[in-house]
């Protein structure tokens, strides 16, 4: 069993848990996931590392209630406790020897880019960060990209607060404006990834984007997260999470996720069995 | 002794009405009863020379327990057979005895032979019946091993291990022990309940089972050697790497690899309204490929609802890899065999969901390295089938996670761990078997290889105390 030793409602739909599991505290990195089960009967559901704290053994998630087990997990507290925590899965970020990196967050999507944004900077690099939203209500870790980037740029959809636009719009303006980097991170619903890797192609950016396919066991048994990737079928949970966003076949992506949208168990299941897709969106 | 029973074939095993098995998830045959038990294993002719024991990929001393049998002595035969097979209930349900100690068997040459996995199922199911587990007294050695998997070659080592005084603590990726025999073979013909009462059974032994804890990402074998005291190592994690086609349509909406539908229904119980996995619910399923996998993975979607279910099989029933009751129960249920039919194309709409898959008619020829004959295609012979679903069940490698975060660990070409005969690989102190060397194969040879390491971890760890006793004195 792994306690909840905090809970912190982001915004109406987004939580942010620490749970005790010291030994993925201690060896978790940026890019890596763990996948989570609250009971017997539920689903497994991959989560991106969202912090470690090797000191006190814990490891922080950030999730959006977007499916049945989501939602269960976001009504739960501090002190209770969830059946199956593992990880680290996937293999961590290489974020070493990069001088001015951009890193781009869309939704919830914008916590899995904070390690990376994080460690990039821990690394020595100058890190602009945007992270776009629908609107001024939801947005999240404002003060946290805040500390660990040179330049912050907060988009919404509507303009009800920083930048009017999507984020895309934004790195073509500052791209278009002179920026150069020679990294650029993008996480986020797929066609926001498909969008930034379309921009940074043009502009010869190397762009890593993190995928979430349907996952069953995360470890390479199952094939569900196969995912093509310049044209080689790919595990995304073995070979993955992250891989060079321009090689990257995402309508094949968009297509496989739809494999249970008819199928859930439960009416307002929008999420199911690893579509950690919907879950940052 | 009293004159063998003379009659040609086997008992019959009471089963489950094919229409009403192939829309449930019960076990398909109920078992032997005593009587039936005792009638079967009066056909034992007891040969002298045994040859049914060497058939035996761990030497289950057959004519033995069958005896007992007779005597009406079922707890003693259990244990004659918990000799050499820590998971006889397993065994006597899954092995493909017709090609192992069934095919020796002397009464097999004009008849049938013995029904031997009957008998080791009916003793073992006896023994569950009747008594109640309890630990066996063995006093720790003070050494510690660590196993790598708990499938059934894990399990078999861990149990020989324990047997022998050794601290034992099995590491297992997923969330529950029993490797393939929980994830892949289904409920209808291994009840995940004997499957867990086994590891319990190991459990009060004193063998530790730490489940959610992937090896070579949480912790290293190197770790697990140098900073947790683990003195060996035994790598049993299998063969779980599914093999893809490559054909186009094959990430389409509705194309599963065997892996992951088996184990979304038997793992993750999506058969069961009272778990949340979810499911396709399919009308036409293909099942590509002609091994245990594909006929459980075939009758697991007839049971699922399916209406027709096809397996398409590049060769004939005679080349067929699974085991033949598999085959025989498949067909009693209704599948639909396309042999001799090979995928070209799986093809999606618009929305890229699966509505049907073009196949090629194939033809024998001559036999290839395997010494089967190669299947060839015949020109022209394209035509569509219409489905909704694919499974692909072609098979599987080992698993690469292993041997990329252990240096100096050699493997083959495609991946299998490369031992000697004492299941010794190319580091010290690390052992290795099972599927993870083999590539897929059987329960029985995976058990098989966790005793042979179990034996070899004994004489590596207590030659190296010998040598630190004498250098000490
Ligand atoms: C659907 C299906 C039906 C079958 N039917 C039959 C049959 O009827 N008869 C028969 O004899 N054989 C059958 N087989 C084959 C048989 O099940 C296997 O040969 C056997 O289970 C192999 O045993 P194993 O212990 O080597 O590996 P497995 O049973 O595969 O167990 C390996 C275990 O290791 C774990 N693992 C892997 N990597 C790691 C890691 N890095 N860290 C920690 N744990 C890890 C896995 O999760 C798994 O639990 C079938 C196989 C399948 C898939
Ligand atoms: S999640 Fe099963 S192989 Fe990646």
């Amino acid at each position: 069993m792994f306690k909840i030793v905090s809970k912190e409602k982001l915004n109406d739909i987004v939580t942010r848990m620490y749970i005790e599991a010291p030994l993925i505290a201690k060896k978790g990195k940026a890019g890596q996931f763990i996948i989570f089960r609250i009971d017997e009967h539920g689903e497994r559901v991959p989560l991106t590392i969202a912090d470690t704290r090797p000191e006190d053994g814990t490891v922080g998630i950030i999730f959006q209630t977007a499916g049945k087990a989501t939602r269960l997990l976001s009504e739960m507290n501090e002190g209770d406790e969830i059946l199956d925590f593992v990880g680290p899965l996937g293999k961590p970020s290489e974020l070493d020897g990069y001088k001015k990196a951009c890193v781009i967050g869309g939704g919830v999507g914008t916590a899995i880019a904070y390690p990376s944004a994080k460690a990039l900077k821990a690394n020595g690099a100058e890190v602009d960060v945007i992270v776009g939203f629908r609107n001024k209500d939801i947005v999240i870790l404002e003060d946290d990209f805040r500390a660990c980037s040179d330049n912050l740029y907060v988009t919404t959809d509507d303009g009800s607060y920083g930048y009017h636009g999507f984020v895309t719009d934004k790195l073509r303006e500052l791209l278009e404006g002179g920026k150069e980097y020679d990294l650029v991170i993008a996480i986020g619903p797929v066609p926001m990834m498909k969008f930034v890797c379309d921009l940074t192609k043009e502009h010869n950016i190397k762009t890593l984007v993190s995928l979430n396919p349907i996952m069953v066991d995360g470890t390479g048994m199952c094939g569900g997260c196969r995912v093509m990737v310049g044209g080689e079928l790919k595990f995304a949970c073995v070979d993955g999470p992250e891989f060079d966003g321009h090689e990257v076949d995402f309508d094949d992506l968009m297509m496989r996720n739809r494999t249970y949208s008819k199928f859930e168990k439960e009416e307002d299941h929008k999420c199911n069995l690893g579509l950690k897709q919907k879950a940052q969106a | 002794m009293a004159k063998a029973n003379m009659r040609p074939d086997k008992v019959e095993m009471p089963a489950q009405d094919p229409k009403v098995r192939a829309r449930n998830f019960d076990e398909v045959t109920y078992g032997y009863t005593e009587e039936m038990a005792v009638e079967e294993a009066s056909r034992c002719l007891q040969c002298k020379h045994r040859p049914c024991v060497e058939g035996c990929p761990v030497n289950v001393q057959i004519p033995e327990f069958i005896h007992l049998i007779t005597e009406g002595d079922f707890e003693g035969a259990y244990q004659k057979i918990l000799e050499t097979n820590v998971l006889p209930a397993v065994c006597g349900r899954v092995c493909p005895q017709e090609t192992q100690c069934e095919s020796r068997c002397v009464r097999g040459i004009k008849h049938e032979p013995v029904g031997i996995g009957r008998l080791e199922r009916f003793v073992a199911d006896y023994h569950r019946a009747h008594s109640n587990p309890v630990a066996a007294k063995v006093e720790s050695n003070g050494h510690k091993v660590a196993v790598i998997g708990s499938g059934p070659s894990g399990l078999s080592c861990a149990g020989d291990l324990s047997k022998l005084g050794y601290e034992v603590v099995i590491f297992e990726s997923l969330q529950t022990g029993g490797g393939v025999l929980s994830y892949g073979i289904p409920e209808f013909r291994l009840p995940k309940s004997i499957v867990k009462e086994e590891i319990k059974q190991l459990e009060l032994d004193g063998v530790k089972l730490e489940t959610n804890m992937v090896v070579g990402r949480i912790l290293s074998i190197d770790e697990l050697l140098h900073d947790y005291g683990f003195e060996a190592v035994y790598v049993a994690s299998g063969a779980g790497l599914p093999k893809f086609l490559g054909i186009a349509g094959e990430n389409g909406v509705g194309v599963y690899s065997a892996n992951e539908y088996l184990t979304r229904t038997n793992l993750m119980k999506a058969y069961d309204d009272n778990y949340d996995t979810p499911i396709r619910k399919s009308k036409n399923v293909a099942v590509i490929g002609g091994g245990n996998v594909a006929m459980d993975a075939a009758r697991t979607a007839l049971r699922l609802g399916a209406e027709n279910v096809y397996i398409v099989y590049r060769r004939s029933f005679a080349e067929m890899p699974a085991r033949q009751e598999e085959v025989h129960h498949a067909q009693e249920e209704g599948i639909q065999f396309l042999n001799l039919n090979n995928p070209v194309e799986i093809n999606l709409d618009e929305h890229g969901e699966v509505v049907g898959m073009t196949l090629i008619r194939m033809e024998l020829g001559e036999p290839d390295s395997s010494g089967r004959r190669r299947p060839e295609p015949i020109p022209g012979s394209q035509h569509d089938i219409e489905v909704d679903t694919v499974i692909v069940s072609l098979g599987t490698d080992p698993n690469p996670l292993i041997k990329a975060t252990t240096p100096g660990l050699d493997v083959t070409n495609w991946g299998g761990i490369i031992v000697n005969d004492e299941g010794k690989t190319s580091r010290d102190a690390v052992y290795a078997g099972g599927d993870a060397v083999t590539g897929a194969a059987t329960v029985i040879s995976a058990m098989g290889a966790g005793k042979v390491a179990a034996a070899s971890i004994d004489r590596y760890i207590m030659s190296k105390e010998a040598e630190a006793e004498a250098e000490a004195n």
